[in-house]
């Protein structure tokens, strides 16, 4: 079949398309499209080791939800990442708009402040959970040393022994190194806010608690829409803080276990004792996974709808 | 604006921001001085750190130094940390920028349908995919290899790159191009020579937004790899932390060692890290 030369054209433009888009699909689908909905997959399976073994339809999920050794557990676990996001909201996003503020004025030393800030956000997080690890050992921590030498020995404990304070520790030592983000992201909205409506606000004599909170506060819904959907997903994959300040078993008695370390020893398991289970490994990161994707995407839709165009 | 914090100042009371200061370097203080005190006891031996644990070390004391560099494995923890980023953030680049430069230069419903594939994959946790994607490196005979890594990193990242490459491409005017093919120039010459050398600030965002994590990773080296030569930086620090539990001046000197490289850079590059970091959050 003869070819017109235009035919030869838009065939060449084609193939040239087809080449720029095909290889990056091709990579995203295996890597990403197909371990995901694989993991839905497996989660109907029951597996002996890394052999996938009888279909058993919602077995893995009775199991991991109302099971005898396991439902307690999660529930367990997912209560403590629900405090932890409720925390982090408070202490972390809620610093940091406060924080935010404070910069947006460009006081005395603001670009040393604000480089400050952001430093404990670019170190990893296996380098903060350990510093903060030492930091808090009972005998020879900083925080024990220091409230010792302030006379406040009363205030001193095992930190990350004690399960009352263990998990509190945690979330502060998350907020230390992540608090610099929302900071910034609040303080780059804050500087998007038109001059003109903060003057005019000042003007007709707003307090400075008035101005934060009926001004500045919804002009920056944009921010806050996608820091609390960030923090929200964050806080439910929860990993490596909990990790390598307290172990992957959740110690002290279960008070800082949370849903990434029970997903970790249900599927890898751990050193001590329990086996791999892919099928109630998947069928956890599947109920997460929906769990994560349809609050997420209902918290984006709420908090979109309280953003106000300017 | 300076005009008006400084009418707003006056009219308030001095206090406040005398206030304000006192957070802002109460909070910077707090920010720094566990980085100062990790740095500082590098430099002490053990029973120092115990005894005066907020003096200022003797800085010529450096056999922690030495050792963390001389008898560990933190070197190797190092180059498979540069060599696992390094090709990530390549690999990320190059198919980020392929797939943006399609989407954003040659609109088409198949276009708009690729953007929105890439886009969906924005929000997922792939941490949750981990189980298959075990497998299926282990089929492919990846797994325990650096490029179990850098797969991984690079299906991590490429969403984000697309989106940012994407949306840059398309602010573009298409006369460029048209001069181009009017002097006869082909479609990848128009990409390579014309378009591209215009798209390296948002490379650089997007390298930058990619590389922090990559380098910081510590979930997927813990499951995928094994052996201690195919470990990176914070992998290692774990073996590393285990292996000298109350040798205290070794486990600061090796935190130390780990957080220097990208906290240095950090401080030498700080505006481009904080726009790269929340790029995506600020737009």
């Amino acid at each position: 079949m003869p070819v017109s030369p235009k035919q030869a054209r838009t065939l060449k433009h084609r193939s040239w398309v087809a080449f720029l888009v095909v290889p990056p699909i091709v990579f995203m689908s295996l890597f990403v499209v197909y371990p995901i909905l694989s993991a839905f997959a497996y989660a109907f399976y029951e597996w002996r080791g890394l052999a996938r073994g009888e279909f058993v339809g919602l077995a893995n999920f009775r199991e991991v939800l109302f099971g005898p050794t396991m439902g307690p557990v999660v529930w367990n676990a997912f209560l403590h990442n629900v405090y932890a996001l409720v925390a982090l909201m408070v202490v972390q996003n809620g610093g940091g708009f406060f924080l935010a503020w404070l910069l947006y004025k460009e006081p005395f030393g603001f670009r040393f402040h604000r480089v400050a800030v952001f430093v404990p956000v670019v170190l990893s997080t296996i380098i903060v959970g350990f510093l903060w690890k030492l930091f808090l050992n009972p005998n020879f921590g900083i925080v024990n040393q220091a409230l010792y030498s302030v006379g406040l020995d009363s205030l001193a404990r095992p930190w990350l022994g004690d399960s009352s304070t263990a998990l509190g520790a945690l979330i502060l030592a998350n907020a230390w190194h992540f608090v610099g983000f929302p900071t910034l992201v609040y303080l780059a909205g804050m500087q998007r806010i038109p001059s003109e409506i903060i003057e005019a606000a000042r003007l007709d004599g707003t307090s400075e608690w008035q101005l934060l909170k009926n001004v500045v506060w919804p002009l920056v819904a944009p921010s806050t829409t996608i820091l609390f959907t960030l923090l929200f997903i964050g806080a439910f994959n929860w990993f490596e803080i909990p990790y390598v300040m307290v172990g992957l078993d959740g110690s002290p008695f279960g008070s800082t276990d949370v849903l990434g370390l029970v997903f970790y020893r249900t599927a890898f398991g751990n050193q001590s004792a329990s086996v791999q289970n892919f099928g109630q490994g998947s069928a956890l990161a599947t109920l997460l996974f929906l769990f994560i994707v349809v609050f997420a995407s209902m918290l984006t839709l709420w908090l979109r709808r309280r953003e106000i165009q300017f | 604006m300076t005009t008006l914090t400084h009418e707003a100042a006056a009219k308030r009371p001095v206090s406040f921001a005398f206030l304000a200061q006192i957070v802002l370097i109460a909070n910077s203080f707090v920010m720094l001085y566990p980085v100062v005190v990790m740095v500082f006891s590098a430099f002490k031996t053990t029973g120092e750190i115990f005894e005066h644990p907020f003096a200022l070390p003797d800085f010529t004391q450096v056999q922690n130094f030495a050792r963390v560099l001389g008898e560990t494995s933190m070197p190797t923890y190092f180059l498979n940390s540069i060599v696992v980023t390094g090709a990530s953030v390549v690999l990320i680049l190059v198919l980020g920028t392929m797939a943006g430069y399609a989407v954003a230069r040659y609109e088409s419903r198949t276009n708009t349908v690729v953007l929105l594939f890439f886009l969906a994959g924005l929000m997922l946790p792939l941490k949750l995919a981990v189980i298959p994607l075990f497998i299926l490196l282990r089929d492919l005979n990846l797994l325990d290899s650096r490029w179990s890594l850098i797969f991984t990193y690079t299906a991590i990242g490429l969403p984000s790159a697309v989106f940012i490459m994407a949306g840059f491409l398309r602010s573009l005017p298409s006369e460029l191009e048209d001069a181009a093919r009017i002097d006869g120039a082909s479609e990848p010459r128009i990409m390579w020579s014309v378009m591209l050398p215009l798209a390296r600030p948002p490379m650089a965002i997007a390298a930058i937004q990619n590389a922090v994590p990559i380098w910081n990773d510590f979930f997927f080296p813990l499951v995928f790899i094994q052996t201690d030569s195919a470990k990176t930086l914070p992998q290692g620090l774990t073996t590393f932390m285990g292996e000298y539990t109350t040798d205290w001046g070794m486990l600061f000197a090796g935190l130390t060692v780990a957080a220097a490289p990208i906290t240095l850079l950090y401080i030498a590059l700080s505006r481009q890290f904080i726009q790269g970091m929340t790029a995506g959050a600020v737009k």
